[in-house]
């Protein structure tokens, strides 16, 4: 379990980028179950402008309301998190932001070096799945489909 | 009859739904364990947002602007409604202010301006002391102090020196963000003439502000703002408390606001201790406020990109 996983998220248009980071993400593997969950606030993503920092948590995923987004799931595939090497999984489960959950499936790869687990996973949203409505006039601004990158470190407990 | 078939054929497979449902739900109590540890509950997080603008609606608010943010506010009031027809009901007539605001910290900003009215240039400061929080530290209201300088340019033999055309300001801005959308701002001012033409000596001014905020969208609300000149200040020339009326529409980097005033002058020595319209005579002017921010801080997430 790590409580300083990363999660970003990434819109690049023509007429802005948006590039905001959470750093305190937290994320727990349970490797006998296969099991993964993370959790974080999203008061906590940082942007470059504080502005659209301000509008991201009033008016688009209603940080007031909506604190946390979660997601929790599990894989399939065999991966012997006690020796070295590279796992390429697929992550069923369940993504939960501005208070809907939707089942996805993302593609994620576990790396075991010396001990230590890193996880990494990129993959597609888009924000009205979630039921976040992106008015007519920004429209242009924030792309269809943002990428969200995940970065989690684990040093396992035995 | 039919209907009732037709909502019992619609609802069987819900509820069927609804009980089969909890056994595919899969194991989530790794997410429990999450829960159990989040740091939610023992984070503080600072209140964002308290007003949309850095004016509520000729007083100013607690906000400034971000950290290498400028904004640029275009305030415009048309004459008085009660003119008539034939100075088109007001709409014939302007008064201007135009002005820069630059955030040199998150807390500090200085802003200068230019009003057609009197033909007056401003300039401010303005600190953000406290910052109203929620969660473990919890702190009930933001506190920021403004200093500004009114200096008017208006050829009129009444002022001896230029000396006599400048006007200081403190104010202490006290407000509180009580939902989402209801934000409330109280200001005590004091103002100092160096000469108040009326009296034709130097004037200390106390007023306070009460004005606040209601957001019945997520990007629309109503303002409201009264500024209130303690009694016996100058009860000798025939002034008016300012009082306006505002309605304000957010869309991204701008703000855009209309607002109706019994005030012609836009910045705290004119509105203040200025105001002579009459809200019960028709002496109203209508007008707008337009704000655009623009954001010159770095990007900074987009370096560390890994």
């Amino acid at each position: 379990m790590t409580k300083n996983a990363t999660i970003s998220f990434h819109s690049h248009t023509f007429l802005e980028n948006i590039d905001a980071v959470n750093k305190n993400v937290m994320a727990v593997i349970d490797a006998g179950k296969k099991n993964i969950a993370f959790s974080l606030i999203t008061k906590q993503f940082d942007f470059p402008k504080k502005l659209m920092q301000q509008h991201f948590n009033e008016n688009y995923i209603e940080s007031d309301k909506y604190p946390k987004a979660t997601f929790s799931g599990f894989y399939s595939e065999n991966a012997d998190l006690t020796k070295d090497g590279s796992y390429p999984l697929k992550v069923n489960g369940k993504l939960t932001i501005h208070g809907v959950t939707k089942d996805v499936q993302i593609p994620a790869t576990l790396t075991v070096k010396g001990g230590a687990i890193t996880g990494d996973a990129t993959f597609k949203l888009n924000p009205t799945d979630y039921n976040i409505d992106i008015p007519f006039i920004v429209r242009e601004k924030i792309e269809k489909e943002n990428t969200v990158k995940v970065k989690a470190e684990w040093i396992p407990k035995f | 009859m039919d209907t009732k078939i037709l909502s019992l054929k619609l609802l069987f497979p819900l509820i069927c739904i609804l009980i089969i449902k909890p056994c595919f739900s899969q194991d989530t109590s790794l997410l429990k364990m999450l829960d159990d540890s989040s740091k939610y509950n023992s984070a503080t997080f600072p209140v964002k947002g308290t007003f949309k603008a850095l004016h509520l609606i000729n007083a100013q608010t607690v906000e400034s602007p971000a950290k290498k943010d400028l904004n640029f506010i275009i305030m415009h009031r048309f004459g008085k409604i009660n003119d008539g027809a034939y100075e088109f009901f007001g709409l014939d007539n302007a008064s201007i202010r135009l002005a820069l605001d630059y955030g040199i910290t998150d807390k500090l900003g200085i802003g200068i301006g230019r009003s057609s009215f009197e033909k007056t240039f401003d300039g401010y400061i303005k600190y953000r002391l406290l910052e109203q929080t929620s969660g473990k530290k919890s702190f009930p209201v933001t506190i920021s102090l403004l200093g500004a300088i009114n200096h008017l340019t208006l050829k009129d033999t009444i002022y001896v020196s230029a000396k006599d055309k400048t006007t200081y300001v403190s104010q202490i801005l006290i407000a509180r963000k009580f939902s989402s959308s209801f934000s409330l701002q109280l200001s005590p001012t004091y103002i100092h003439y160096n000469r108040y033409p009326e009296l034709n000596s130097a004037k200390e001014v106390f007023s306070a502000m009460i004005g606040g905020r209601y957001k019945f969208t997520k990007r629309m609300a109503v303002t409201a703002e009264y500024n209130y000149l303690i009694p016996g200040m100058l009860d000798d020339v025939d002034l008016k408390n300012s009082f306006s009326l505002g309605y304000e529409i957010e869309t991204g980097g701008h703000v855009f606001q209309l607002v109706f005033t019994n005030s012609q002058g836009m910045i705290e020595s004119q509105y203040i201790a200025k105001t002579k319209g009459s809200w019960g005579n028709g002496d109203i002017f209508f007008g707008f406020n337009i704000s655009r921010n623009f954001s010159f801080g770095k990007d900074k997430n987009k370096k560390k990109e890994w």
